[in-house]
């Protein structure tokens, strides 16, 4: 279904690739920031930085209130495979560790170091690899993960990840397309550090040993393109190709089908069509920590939008709060009527709520927008059912249905119509004529659904573990049970087993009983009248007095007699159905071998 | 500092609603010239009133219904509604007609199902589908072309006409329906089949004055024009071509087998697309996104069914054109049309495994 590694490198080496369907063409204003030079900012006094800035778990704290740490020094150690380590900004004193409010939608406080600077700036002790080429792999995937590097672009995954387990990798695709509108961070990166980059890349191509990397850049940004091209001459397993400009060209899935006519499966990874993407952003923090041993402390961040008077980029340390670039890029709240300030790009980037909020290792841009710039949007009207979301959907879904179950919270027909492989790109809710938040709806729906899968899975578990509890229950029971069986069932055994001895002794002092009492009432009969009673009433009177005083075993004995009379005449039925089963056996024998011979003739 | 919160994206391509409606009206523009241009004034009346009628209803109703009345009305949908229902009925017509039709159309058939985005069935065509079968006279008095009537009229007359049922001078709707050649005119699809019930062959039919070759006089320039500000609305993606495209194709196809197949009995392709309000239906009726399939695969299997519906009833049916007919019947069938024809998402049903 999808073409084959050699029909995709003619492709691009005619310059015709593959397309990815829907996207949009929102205005590029990168111009506003790309123009100038990447710029040095001074240190804020104090750092906020979070201990957990990637997908996966935090590392362990290595520091505590009031040590002095060294720029560079790790704060957190990687104690898990999942855990990538943040690292001080700058040299100083650690004033406090605690929650602060985070560079998240939601602002939730996050656990942060907080580092006062001392000014002196002082490095740590760095350890470069620089012959990086003669260690093991393992050696440079643990360097990589120690200098705290994970994705840049957006999503924020562990790079030593990505980069520890990629068997039959065709296409090492490097991605530099930065297709939201207004940032131009990785821009100005490549422009000024194309060689470092490039280096970055020679670092996955050691480790990673692609067919060959692609290095994909839109054809918005020609200079990038130009300065790249250069720095891959030399290597021809380099290619860097132009991608055309329409959002979201960047998206993983987007970009890898742009290259390769492949889609990543859903549920599945890139590597599952030979492909593996890192951001141009990551390249330059690899080469960083490998090349100088330096770990990602800073990045590139895009001040942009109308409210500043000085848009442009600038290195800001891991950890400034948001103010501090502000301040630097000359914030004028004259422009906005009530303060808006956009983690991110126009199409996904978030709304801060606090400008406290540090920068992390995802954050490539700020934009304060004018307010006639990027209109607050309008309350939604009525869908219209024009499907102009649908024809703008990258991923192929039916916005417009997914808009009607969310909202009517028919989540299991939302998630029929694939919500979950939607990327949250905001191109549906660009185009939509009636204003509607869409992707704000998918969001609820989406968190609504992970709130629903818990609690089914917890209500699950605390079935599965009622169940189990009942089932013991009933298994103790049993077994009581058995106990008690087998004990009564022993009892039984034992008493049969002496049953003969003590039927005897009973027997044996009933008799005697008897013999006693019919001395005694002779006797009394010889004494009285001399009278002999007949010898038939006897037994009668006998069993009566007997009765009297001992009925229990008179009882069993009297039923012990009527057994041996059943036995008896049990015994004279079998017999007679073994003589007549005998009989008919011999008949059916005979027939049988009546039959036989016939059978033989 | 106090932080506005606003869910992404924050960007948006500033085309909305109220917008997209405008355009579509201002693509019939065009189509509206030409009609007037051979049809006489009355069709601008009719738009006047459709339009007067149409907003007045909306307002009332989303006033009962306490909504906010100026954001319903600057949406323009209830405007369009009208504006097609207006050029889809005789010129001619009493203004009562037009008025009963847009306030069915909008209160009955629109907001009664929920307003705009909820109701199932295209206003306009059931508001014209209603007029058709309650005032079948009315609706079907269509004048001749004004170069082939015996009587002229100028605007004055076609007010007049139109709320008082003469003329200026005293003619009557029937007198102005006399052509140059002193008989009675119809519509070119009406002519066709009139003439075919009477035995006549489509080349005799065809004699008829009110065609000129296989094209209805005027009739012809009209849909050409709706077919210009059609292509403008393709071009300027309000909407896209898949309805129309497939419509007029599939009408092209089935009607040309049928006269390959008798070519006496069954008219010809070309002259089912250009008589008759097909190109009309096809760029502004059948596109209307409420009523309308909303999956690429569905539009085309909605927008085709309803070419071949309108060529079986011209052909069989019992009304000559029957745009309305074909796109009511298909309205009906979109609930099923895309649950059917969901595209396929990416990364989905690929040849690469699914984990």
């Amino acid at each position: 279904m999808f073409a084959d590694y050699d029909e995709i490198i003619e492709r691009i080496s005619i310059k015709e690739l593959w397309d990815f369907p829907g996207g949009v063409y929102p205005p590029q204003q990168k111009e506003l920031s790309n123009r100038t030079l990447i710029e040095r900012i001074s240190i804020p006094d104090l750092c906020y930085v979070p201990v957990k800035q990637h997908i996966g778990v935090e590392g362990q704290l290595s520091v505590a209130i009031g040590d002095t740490v060294l720029k560079g020094q790790a704060l957190t150690i990687n104690d898990n495979a999942f855990a990538v380590p943040v690292h001080a900004p700058t040299s100083g004193l650690v004033v406090d560790i605690c929650p602060h409010v985070s560079a998240h939608p939601s602002g939730t406080p996050d656990l942060c170091v907080v580092i006062k600077a001392d000014g002196l700036d002082k490095w740590a002790e760095l350890h470069p690899l620089k012959d990086y080429v003669s260690l093991p792999r393992a050696d440079i995937i643990d360097a990589i993960c120690k200098a705290g590097i994970s994705g840049m672009g957006g999503a924020g995954f562990p790079t030593h990840i990505k980069t520890s387990d990629a068997q039959n990798l065709e296409f090492l695709i490097i991605n530099g397309i930065e297709c939201e509108p207004y940032i131009s961070s990785d821009d100005r990166l490549m422009r000024e550090h194309a060689w470092q980059i490039r280096q970055g890349i020679d670092v996955l191509v050691h480790l990673l040993n692609p067919k060959q990397v692609l290095v994909a850049i839109e054809d918005n940004k020609p200079e990038a393109l130009e300065t790249l091209s250069i720095a891959c001459l030399q290597q021809t397993r380099y290619q860097v190709v132009s991608v055309p400009t329409k959002y979201p060209a960047g998206g993983e899935k987007q970009l890898v089908q742009v290259l390769t006519s492949r889609e990543i499966p859903a549920n599945g990874l890139p590597i599952d069509v030979g492909c593996l993407m890192f951001n141009v952003g990551t390249c330059f923090a690899i080469a960083d920590a490998i090349v100088e041993g330096k770990p990602l402390i800073e990045r590139v961040v895009t001040l942009t939008g109308d409210a500043f008077k000085k848009p442009q980029n600038v290195w800001a340390r891991l950890g400034t709060p948001i103010d501090h670039l502000l301040t630097h890029g000359e914030y004028d709240t004259s422009k906005q009527k009530q303060a808006r300030i956009i983690m991110g790009g126009p199409m996904m980037g978030f709304t801060l709520t606090s400008v406290k909020a540090p920068v992390v290792k995802i954050t490539n841009c700020i934009l304060a927008p004018a307010d006639r710039e990027l209109p607050e949007p309008e309350d939604e009207r009525a869908c219209i059912r024009c499907s102009a979301c649908a024809d703008a959907c990258p991923a192929t879904l039916l916005p417009q249905q997914l808009f009607w179950h969310s909202k009517a919270k028919e989540y299991e027909k939302t998630e029929e119509y694939n919500l979950f492989d939607c990327i949250e790109c905001g191109a549906c809710a660009y185009v939509c004529p009636s204003e509607i938040p869409l992707v704000h709806y998918y969001r609820k729906a989406k968190a609504d659904i992970r709130l629903q899968r818990e609690e089914k899975d917890k209500a699950e578990k605390a079935r599965i573990r009622f169940e189990a509890r009942q089932d013991r229950l009933l298994r103790d029971k049993e077994a009581r049970e058995e106990k008690h069986r087998l004990a009564a069932k022993a009892r039984n055994e034992s008493l049969n087993q002496d049953g003969g001895a003590a039927k005897d002794k009973i027997a044996a002092a009933l008799a005697r009983a008897k013999a006693k009492k019919e001395a005694l009432a002779t006797k009394e009969k010889n004494a009285a009248s001399g009278e002999l009673k007949t010898s038939k009433d006897e037994p009668t009177e006998n069993r009566k007095d007997q009765t009297d005083v001992l009925e229990k075993p008179l009882q069993d004995s009297y039923d012990g007699v009527q057994d041996a009379k059943k036995a008896r005449v049990a015994a004279a039925v079998a017999r007679a159905k073994a003589k007549k089963k005998a009989a008919a056996d011999k008949a059916n024998s005979d027939t049988q071998t009546d039959a036989n011979g016939e059978q033989n003739k | 500092m106090k932080l506005t919160l606003k869910s992404s994206p924050h960007h948006h391509n500033r085309r909305d609603t109220g917008q997209v409606m405008r355009i579509v009206m201002y693509a019939a523009i065009p189509g509206i010239i030409a009609q007037t241009w051979y049809f006489g004034f009355g069709t601008l009346i009719q738009i006047c009133l459709a339009l007067g009628t149409a907003v007045v209803t909306e307002a009332a109703i989303s006033e009962l219904r306490k909504k906010n009345t100026e954001r319903i009305i600057k949406d323009y949908s209830a405007a369009l509604a009208g504006l097609l229902l207006a050029i889809s009925i005789p010129p001619f017509a009493p203004w009562w007609l037009i008025v009963i039709g847009t306030f069915f159309s909008i209160a009955i058939v629109k907001q009664l199902y929920g307003g705009l985005g909820y109701n199932m069935f295209n206003p306009a065509m059931a508001g014209y589908v209603m007029l058709l079968i309650s005032f079948p006279m009315q609706m079907t008095a269509w004048l001749p072309p004004i170069f082939l009537a015996e009587q002229s009229h100028n605007f004055i007359d076609a007010l007049h006409v139109i709320f008082t049922g003469y003329t200026n001078t005293g003619f009557s709707i029937e007198q102005l329906k006399i052509g140059v050649d002193g008989s009675t005119m119809a519509t070119p699809l009406d002519v066709l089949k009139t003439e075919l019930s009477q035995g006549y062959t489509i080349t005799e039919a065809l004699q008829n004055p009110i065609f000129s070759d296989i094209y209805g006089q005027g009739w012809a320039v009209v849909s050409l024009s709706y077919l210009l500000g059609g292509l403008m609305l393709v071009k300027t993606k309000v909407i896209s071509w898949h309805i129309p495209g497939s419509m007029l194709i599939a009408a092209f196809v089935f009607a040309g087998a049928f006269h390959l197949y008798k070519p006496d009995v069954y008219a010809s392709s070309l002259f089912h697309l250009v008589n008759g309000s097909i190109i009309l239906g096809a760029f502004f009726i059948a596109t209307d996104p409420v009523s309308a399939s909303t999956t690429n695969r569905g539009r085309i299997i909605f927008g085709a069914a309803i070419g071949i519906w309108i060529i079986i009833i011209r052909t069989w049916g019992g009304y000559p054109d029957a745009i309305a007919f074909a796109v009511l019947i298909m309205n009906m069938a979109v609930p099923l049309i895309d649950y059917y024809t969901q595209p396929r998402t990416y990364g989905h049903n690929t040849s690469v495994k699914e984990k």
